[in-house]
C-alpha cells in the first residue's frame, strides 16, 4: 500500500511539473518545474531500489545541470517567450501525433511485459553505491573511460565557444 | 508505531535544539567578533546580552514585511522558504552519538540512518543554491541579480573540490553511511586517535583543509561572501528582503554552517570518538571542563568587576556544576560522553568560522574563481589520487 | 474490481516514463525558446532514465543503473556545450527564438 501511495504522489507531481515545463511562458518557471520532475523521479528511483542513482540524479541533474540552466537564463535575462505565426501548424498536427505516439508506446509496453511482477520496495537491493561502482569499474570500464574523454572534450568545447565570444 | 513515536520525539527535539542554537550562534558570533575587535558586543538585553537573540526574533517578526512592487511575486516569496528548507533538511541524516535507551526502547541518535548519508548531504546542499539564485533574480534589482549570479557560479565551482575532498576519507572508511564512517575511526594508535586526519595509510589533513575552505565558500562566509558583499553589492541577493524573509536567509546561512561543521566532524575528526582512549581517562574530560568552568564563574562572581556579575556569574557557575554533576550518573555517561565530544569538535569548527570572519578580508571575484579552479581543484585531485594509491597499497 | 496489488505494477512505471517522454516531445515541438527546447530534451532523457531503472529492477541487474549513469554524464556534457552555444547565438543575434535562428549566414 505504501508503495502505491508514494508512487501515486510522486508520479502525479512529476507529471504536473512536466506539463508545467511545457506550459509556462517564462524559462525560469519551466526550469524550476523541471527541477520538480527530477526530484520526484529521484524518489521513484529510491522506490525502485536505486539509492545511488537517485542521489546522483539530484546531485548531477538538479544540483548542477539545472543550476547551469538557471545561471544562463539569469545571465541572458531571457524574458517571456514571444509567439509568432506558423506555430499553430505544430499544434494542430502535433498534438494528435503525440497522442498517437503515447498510445503506441503504451501498447508496446503493456504487450511486451504482460506478466511482470509488481515492484515492491526492498526486493531489489543491487543498486547500492558498492554494486554500481563495482560494475562501473569492471564490466563497464571502457565506456566509463570513454565518457571521461567525452567530458574533457565537452569542457574544451565550452571554453573555446566562450573564448570566441570574448574576442 | 514505536518507530513513528520515537521519530516524532526526535524530530521535535532536534528542531527545537537546532532553531534555538541557530539564534544563539548569532549571539556567540557577535560576542566573539566584538572581543576580537576589543569591544563589548551585545550587553544591554539580559545579562551579557544573552536575551539579545530573543529580542532580535521579536523585532524581526513584528517588522513589516515589505513586498516591493517590481518583484516577481511567486519566486520572491518562495526563495527564502526554499533556502531555509534546504538548509535545515540535511541535519536529519547526521548522527550525533551512539544509541540511547529510554524506558527500554533503544534508538539511534539521529533522525534517519541512510546508507548513502553523505550523498544525501551533498545532494541537499547542492540544491541550496536555488534559494539564493532565485532571490537574486526575482528581486528584479541589479545588485541582487549580481549577487545571485555570483553565488550560483561560486557554489558550482566550490562543490567540485568539496566533493573530491569528501571522497578521500570515504576511500579509507569504505562506506557512505555516516555512522559506519565514524565507527571506522574508532580506536587509537598509542596516544594518537584513529581519526581520518591522523589515520595510518593516508592522513586526510589536506582534504580536511580543502573541505573547510570549500565549506566557507559553500556557506557564503567571509572570506568568500561575494554574493552579499556589503560594500559593492549593498547586500547582494537579499537587498530587497525585510522582516522574516530576511531572517530566513540568515537562518539558512547559520544552518548551513552547522551542517558543514557536523560533516567535517564526522568525516575527518572522528565524530563522537574521544581524543584519547577511555583507558587514559577521556570519560573524565567533560565533567572536568564543566566543573572547572563552574568554579571559574563562581570565583569571578565572588570577586566581581561589574555589579551585576555578583548575581549572574554564580548562576552560570551553578548551571555548569550541574552539567558536570550529570556525568556522575552511570546510565547517562555512555550517552552524554559521545555527545559531548561531538558537540565540542563541532563548536570548535564553528568558532573557527567566526574567528576567520573576524580576521580575513574578502576575496576579489576573479581571485575567488581562479583559486577554486587553478589551485583547490588540482590539489584535491592529487590528494584523492595519493589517498587511493595508499589505500590500495595497504589493502 | 480487482484487488489492490501489494506493490506497484511495472506497467505504471513504464507508463509514467512514456507519458513524461511524450510531454517532453510536445514541449520540444511546441516551444520556441531555445532554452526551453533544451530543457524538454533533458525531460525526455529523464523519462528514458526512469525506464532504465525500472528494467534494472525487473531483471534484478545493475546494468540499468549504469546506463542511467552514462546518460547523466552525457547530459551534463551536453548541457555545458549546448548552453555555451546558446550564449554564442544570443551574442550574435540577440534573440532566443528558435524561428529567428534559421539562416547559416547572417
Amino acid at each position: 500500500m505504501m508503495d502505491l501511495l508514494f508512487f501515486a504522489i510522486f508520479a502525479t507531481v512529476a507529471v504536473l511539473c512536466a506539463i508545467n515545463v511545457v506550459l509556462q511562458k517564462h524559462p525560469i518557471s519551466s526550469a524550476l518545474s523541471l527541477v520538480g520532475v527530477m526530484a520526484s523521479l529521484a524518489v521513484l528511483y529510491l522506490l525502485l531500489g536505486g539509492e545511488f542513482i537517485a542521489m546522483a540524479q539530484i546531485i548531477v541533474y538538479a544540483g548542477a545541470v539545472m543550476v547551469l540552466f538557471i545561471f544562463v537564463i539569469m545571465l541572458l535575462n531571457a524574458g517571456i517567450e514571444v509567439r509568432r505565426g506558423r506555430s499553430w501548424m505544430a499544434t494542430i498536427f502535433g498534438v494528435p501525433a503525440l497522442l498517437g505516439l503515447l498510445g503506441v508506446l503504451g501498447y508496446l509496453l503493456v504487450r511486451w511485459f504482460p506478466d511482470a511482477p509488481a515492484i515492491k520496495f526492498g526486493d531489489f537491493t543491487g543498486g547500492t553505491a558498492k554494486e554500481v561502482g563495482y560494475a562501473l569499474f569492471t564490466t563497464y570500464l571502457l565506456p566509463f573511460e570513454v565518457t571521461s574523454v567525452l567530458i574533457l572534450i565537452a569542457i574544451l568545447g565550452a571554453v573555446v565557444l566562450a573564448r570566441k565570444e570574448l574576442d | 508505531m514505536e518507530f513513528l513515536i520515537a521519530t516524532s520525539i526526535k524530530l521535535a527535539l532536534i528542531a527545537f535544539v537546532l532553531l534555538t542554537a541557530l539564534a544563539y550562534i548569532q549571539w556567540v558570533e557577535r560576542k566573539v567578533i566584538a572581543h576580537v575587535q576589543v569591544r563589548m558586543g551585545p550587553s544591554r538585553v539580559g545579562p551579557h546580552g544573552l536575551l539579545q537573540p530573543l529580542a532580535d526574533v521579536i523585532k524581526l517578526i513584528t517588522k513589516e514585511g515589505v513586498l516591493p512592487p517590481h518583484v516577481n511575486r511567486v519566486f520572491y516569496l518562495a526563495a527564502p522558504i526554499l533556502a531555509v528548507f534546504m538548509a535545515l533538511i540535511s541535519i536529519s541524516v547526521i548522527p550525533f552519538g551512539t544509541s540511547i535507551t529510554v524506558l527500554g526502547h533503544k534508538t539511534m541518535m539521529e533522525l534517519a540512518d541512510v546508507n548513502v548519508g553523505i550523498l544525501v548531504i551533498l545532494a541537499v546542499s547542492s540544491m541550496g543554491v536555488y534559494g539564493i539564485a532565485l532571490a537574486g533574480w526575482s528581486s528584479n534589482n541589479k545588485y541582487s541579480l549580481l549577487g545571485g549570479l555570483r553565488s550560483s557560479a561560486q557554489m558550482i565551482s566550490y562543490e567540485l573540490p568539496m566533493s573530491l575532498a569528501i571522497a578521500a576519507p570515504l576511500l579509507s572508511a569504505g562506506s557512505l553511511s555516516l555512522r559506519t564512517i565514524v565507527r571506522s575511526q574508532g580506536g587509537s594508535w598509542h596516544m594518537i586517535p584513529h581519526w581520518a586526519i591522523f589515520a595510518f595509510p593516508a592522513p586526510q589533513i589536506f582534504s580536511f583543509i580543502i573541505f573547510m575552505i570549500a565549506a566557507f565558500a559553500e556557506t557564503n562566509r567571509i572570506p568568500f561572501d561575494l554574493p552579499e558583499a556589503e560594500n559593492e553589492l549593498v547586500a547582494g541577493f537579499h537587498v530587497e528582503y525585510s522582516s522574516m524573509s530576511f531572517a530566513a536567509f540568515f537562518m539558512a546561512e547559520y544552518a548551513n554552517m552547522v551542517t558543514v561543521c557536523c560533516v567535517a566532524t564526522l568525516l575527518f575528526l572522528g565524530g563522537w570518538q574521544p581524543l584519547f582512549p577511555a583507558s587514559h581517562g577521556s570519560n573524565f574530560v567533560a565533567p572536568l571542563i564543566f566543573a572547572l568552568s563552574g568554579a571559574i564563574c563562581i570565583y569571578h562572581g565572588i570577586n566581581y568587576v561589574r555589579p551585576f556579575d555578583r548575581i549572574t556569574l554564580p548562576i552560570f557557575g551553578v548551571i555548569f556544576l550541574g552539567c558536570a554533576g550529570l556525568f556522575a550518573f552511570p546510565p547517562l555517561v555512555p550517552v552524554l560522553t559521545p555527545l559531548f565530544w561531538f558537540l565540542a569538535k563541532m563548536s570548535f569548527l564553528l568558532f573557527v568560522f567566526i574567528w576567520i570572519r573576524a580576521t580575513l578580508p574578502r576575496f576579489r571575484y576573479d581571485q575567488l574563481m581562479s583559486f577554486a579552479w587553478k589551485f583547490l581543484f588540482p590539489v584535491a585531485l592529487v590528494n584523492l589520487l595519493v589517498t587511493g594509491f595508499l589505500v590500495a597499497w595497504v589493502s | 474490481m480487482p484487488p489492490i496489488p501489494n506493490g506497484v505494477p511495472m506497467s505504471f512505471y513504464l507508463g509514467l516514463s512514456a507519458l513524461l517522454f511524450v510531454i517532453g516531445v510536445a514541449g520540444f515541438v511546441l516551444r520556441r525558446n531555445i532554452i526551453t527546447v533544451f530543457m524538454c530534451i533533458e525531460l525526455m532523457l529523464n523519462a528514458v532514465n526512469l525506464s532504465f531503472v525500472t528494467f534494472a529492477n525487473y531483471h534484478k541487474q545493475v546494468a540499468g543503473h549504469i546506463f542511467t549513469f552514462f546518460v547523466m554524464v552525457v547530459a551534463a556534457a551536453e548541457a555545458a556545450v549546448g548552453l555555451a552555444i546558446i550564449l554564442t547565438v544570443f551574442k550574435n543575434r540577440t534573440t532566443l527564438n528558435i524561428d529567428e535562428v534559421d539562416s547559416l549566414k547572417n
